[in-house]
């Protein structure tokens, strides 16, 4: 049994998928692209695909990644081709690797979001992230399934800082409207500070509302090196590991049919 | 002049709202069309949520067939949930495709697909986020034409002032015969402005103009008469039929959604028509004749829709599946076909009398042997009589004890409550049947452990049926004779605990009623609860029958006329009824014939077995039964290994 890493995007329009919605459409593109799947036990076998730690719905992503299990040999790169044809655009396959390494899951430290607030000025949103910042904890609350949940969404943050693409409003203050494009860097912890409990957490600290949704996109996820504050590539292992080095035995990736983030 | 995405708009909505999934489009297999290049433009709707909506047969059906004519373009919309309709009305966004996000105000055509009349306020909704007029007569060269379709559109009438037009029966080639039409009128400048063209499409006798026609009444509330207004429009407007359905293997490329929606399958249609003769089914009667698809047909649709979607089930789909000439060889040549590759089979409606085990083990073969439904749609010999559903008590006993032989352990039954002649003791007669079913399955099975669900809804009369004289059962007569059948099931000691029920209270019924046998004047009842706020009134969690009763009562007195006139009322034969000037190829007098032997419980034979009766479609529309066998068999597919 061969192992694929595949790295996946929800882009544009398709953001709005959510998980399962995206299970379905994997696994009918699967059939499409006749890959030789290996299938679950039992009385109703499932192709054997892993999850890892889904973005939420509405956040746009560049860094999804699921693994499965063939019958079958086939050369990563090649597999990914077919695959990204028999794919809706905006849920592009754009990486893969063949496992060749354990603890995949344990790799996947932190993401790099990036955070578009349409409507504030950079400046706004500069003060706001050093308000931010300058806090040792910042309490916000989030409605689950379970209640009203209230937790710290500062101490996770790695880094969050005003992006280079930010858009300034124009010189009168009226003629474009302006953007404040945040970057933020976050450990995966539990429980999970998602973006928005970031966005929520610059409304408490610096009063910072911006007038209409944040789009929100994940660029990276990966080990996170804590001396320079980035996330890098998790593929990084496998492609280092030397041909003929496969890991057998249980996945590695987490079986999350939720996909709770 | 080329027309913008809407989709910047709703984008910053979507965050707002439930599944928004459901609004962005990008389905596998749809298709965009660039709007310059493209002279006739349809926007289908089916008006109900995308979940229902985008399964449905008919849409996808004609969206690729008008997709695939050069210069025109189809595009999809839905219903939007509340939650975004308020939403849209707040920052002005339009109703929209989901395929482009094109504003539906600006296509030529809307065409609305009725499969049942709970979609008439969805109707009004879409109307005016789209900025057209509700009103017909409102509307000006820059509006679309709003045309309506499918099975409800046999009778307009309640929605008469809210059409342009209605083409009844199959769509296929009606859509493109319209699409000619309006190609050449814009073509030569669009002579005569919207009435002309309107003008054009009636005088074809396929197209119904409702503006074209006015309806005089009786002093007491009847009709008089149903009469034409212009000259060169016809007394009587006729339903389209397909004759070869190997000729229009649709959809070929079937719309594969993102989001969940209540059918994920690959269906084939495999006959259309029916020519059993339930007397309540409206879909048996207006789709005659019987058509079937080859078993060869068959075989590559499914292939290639499999291919082209990667569903995991396929659907044989018709009025009743096991009827087709050749459905063992369709069923068994499937199922060897797909045993390696874990497609299930499923066969949606199964008659009794023609169900065996043999094609039932073919259908599970691949998948799992869950549960088995039939409808046997009374519980009396007498009353199946009166409905002309003939399958008797021993058949069924049989044919389920068979099932709980084989391996099966759930069976599900439908009936329907109200019926013309009925009492109580017909009904409570399902009990009895639930009752033996039961004891004879704990026989065969060796075991208690098996189950029989007893499923029982409400008949409503409909038109262009045997049926559409009878008086409707009312809504408190129907729950009370319910509750009866309930209290006898749930009194049972020995078997009741092996009897599920399930039942749907009779007030929706009477308002689906209301619809289906409904005139002119029954629109300002629609228009009064739309107004008020109805909407999506298939759903239970939204339907409220108290709106539609005020409503009603608000509307309708102006008339004379009330609810209970249209629908616990019976008609005579003189009568002239709504509908009669929209001519499904059923003999108004066979109708009535066949309304007669119903109470003199009288059974009429299938025509495709036995010689014709006279229902007067095949001479009428110049159309004939077409069924099997081919006697060709399915050949095994080779398997290329990629």
């Amino acid at each position: 049994m061969q192992r694929i890493r595949l790295r996946y995007t929800k882009r544009g329009r398709l953001r709005f998928t959510s998980h399962r919605d995206f299970q379905r459409a994997f696994e009918r593109a699967l059939r499409r692209a006749e890959v030789p799947m290996a299938y679950s036990a039992g009385f109703t076998p499932h192709p054997k695909v892993s999850y890892a730690n889904a973005a939420p719905t509405g956040t746009g992503s560049e860094a999804e990644y699921l693994e499965i299990a063939l019958s079958d040999r086939r050369d990563p790169e090649a597999l990914r081709t077919v695959l990204d044809a028999s794919m809706p655009e905006g849920l592009d396959l754009v990486d893969a690797v063949e496992a060749r390494t354990t603890e995949f899951t344990e790799r996947l430290q932190a993401s790099t979001w990036q955070l578009a607030l349409d409507g504030v000025a950079p400046a706004a949103a500069e003060q706001a992230v050093r308000g931010f910042l300058a806090a040792d904890s910042v309490e916000v609350q989030r409605q689950t399934k379970k209640g009203l949940r209230t937790f710290d969404a500062r101490a996770a943050v790695a880094s969050l800082d005003l992006g280079q693409e930010s858009e300034p409003p124009g010189l009168d203050g009226t003629a474009d409207a302006p953007c404040a494009i945040l970057r933020l860097v976050v450990r995966h912890v539990t429980p999970a500070v998602r973006p928005d409990d970031v966005l929520s957490g610059l409304r408490v600290a610096a009063d910072l509302a911006p007038p209409v949704p944040a789009t929100v996109t994940r660029l990276a996820q990966g080990p996170l090196d804590e001396e320079s504050g980035t996330v890098t590539d998790p593929f990084a292992p496998d492609r280092d590991a030397p041909s003929g080095a496969e890991a057998l035995g249980t996945p590695s990736v987490a079986s999350a049919p939720g996909g709770a983030a | 002049m080329t027309v913008e995405s809407v989709f910047p708009q709703l984008e910053a909505l979507l965050p707002h709202v439930q599944k928004p999934i459901q609004y962005v489009g990008g389905e596998l297999n749809s298709t965009v069309k660039p709007w310059d290049e493209t002279e006739v433009r349809w926007a289908l709707m089916y008006p109900d949520a995308y979940e229902v909506g985008l399964p449905n047969q008919g849409v996808m059906i004609l969206y690729e067939v008008l997709n695939e004519r050069e210069g025109v373009l189809a595009e999809r919309t839905y219903s939007v949930w509340p939650d975004l309709e308020k939403l849209m009305r707040e920052h002005s966004v339009p109703q929209f495709t989901v395929d482009a996000h094109r504003p539906v105000g600006a296509f030529d055509v809307l065409g609305v697909s009725f499969s049942t009349e709970l979609g008439y306020t969805n109707l009004l909704t879409a109307l005016e986020l789209s900025g057209i007029p509700l009103e017909s007569e409102d509307r000006t060269e820059d509006h679309p034409i709003v045309m309506a379709g499918g099975h409800a559109a046999f009778n307009p009438e309640p929605i008469a002032d809210y059409l342009d037009v209605a083409v009844i029966g199959d769509g296929e080639q009606a859509v493109l015969e319209v699409s000619e039409i309006i190609r050449a009128w814009k073509r030569e400048g669009r002579p005569g402005g919207r009435d002309e063209l309107l003008l054009r499409l009636a005088k074809t006798g396929g197209v119904y103009v409702p503006r074209f026609y006015d309806v005089e009444y009786l002093p007491d509330g009847r009709i008089s008469r149903t009469v034409p207004n212009r000259s060169g429009v016809p007394w009587r407007v006729s339903k389209h039929t397909v004759m070869d359905l190997d000729e229009w293997p649709y959809p070929k490329q079937p719309l594969v959604p993102l989001a969940e929606t209540v059918h994920e399958r690959m269906s084939v249609e495999i006959f259309r028509g029916c020519t059993r003769g339930c007397r309540f089914c409206q879909a048996g009667m207006i789709t005659r004749p019987v058509r079937e698809r080859s078993i060869t047909g068959i075989g590559e649709m499914v292939d290639k829709g499999l291919k082209n979607t990667g569903f995991e089930e396929v659907g044989l789909l018709s009025l009743s599946s096991a009827d087709h000439s050749e459905i063992g060889d369709v069923a068994k040549g499937l199922a060897d076909r797909y045993e390696e590759d874990k497609v299930g089979l499923s066969l949606p409606s199964t008659r009794v009398d023609a169900f065996n085990i043999d094609l039932a083990n073919e259908l599970t073969r691949n998948g799992r042997r869950s549960g088995l439904t039939f409808a046997p749609e009374g519980g009396s010999e007498r009353i199946r009589k009166v409905i002309n559903k003939m399958v008797s008590e021993e058949d069924l006993t049989r044919t389920v004890a068979t099932a709980y032989g084989n391996g099966w352990r759930q069976v599900k039954l439908y009936f329907m409550c109200g019926l013309p002649t009925e009492t109580d003791e017909d009904v409570l007669q399902i009990g009895d049947m639930a009752v033996n079913v039961i004891a004879k399955g704990r026989e065969v099975a060796g075991s208690n452990d098996i189950r029989c669900t007893v499923s029982i809804g409400g008949f409503v009369p409909k038109p262009h049926t045997p049926f559409q004289w009878a008086p409707q059962l009312s809504a408190e007569a129907t729950d009370a004779r319910l509750g009866k059948l309930r209290d006898k099931i749930r009194g049972d000691k020995k078997y009741g605990r092996s009897i599920g029920f399930r039942y749907h209270d009779g007030k929706p019924g009477i308002v689906e009623g209301l619809l289906s046998r409904g005139d002119r004047r029954v629109g300002a009842v629609i228009r009064e609860v739309y107004e008020r706020g109805g909407r999506f009134d298939g759903w239970r969690e939204y339907f409220s029958y108290n709106l539609w009763m005020e409503s009603a009562a608000k509307a309708l007195p102006a008339y004379g006329v009330d609810v209970d006139w249209y629908t616990t009322r019976e008609r005579t034969y003189e009568e002239v009824l709504p509908w009669d000037h929209l001519d499904s190829g059923l003999d108004k007098d066979w109708l009535w014939e066949d309304w007669q032997d119903a109470l003199d419980e009288t059974e009429v034979e299938d025509c495709r077995w036995t010689p014709c009766y006279d229902c007067g479609v095949c001479p009428q529309m110049d159309t004939e039964i077409q069924i099997g066998p081919t006697g060709k068999k399915l050949l095994p597919l080779s398997v290329v290994n990629k």
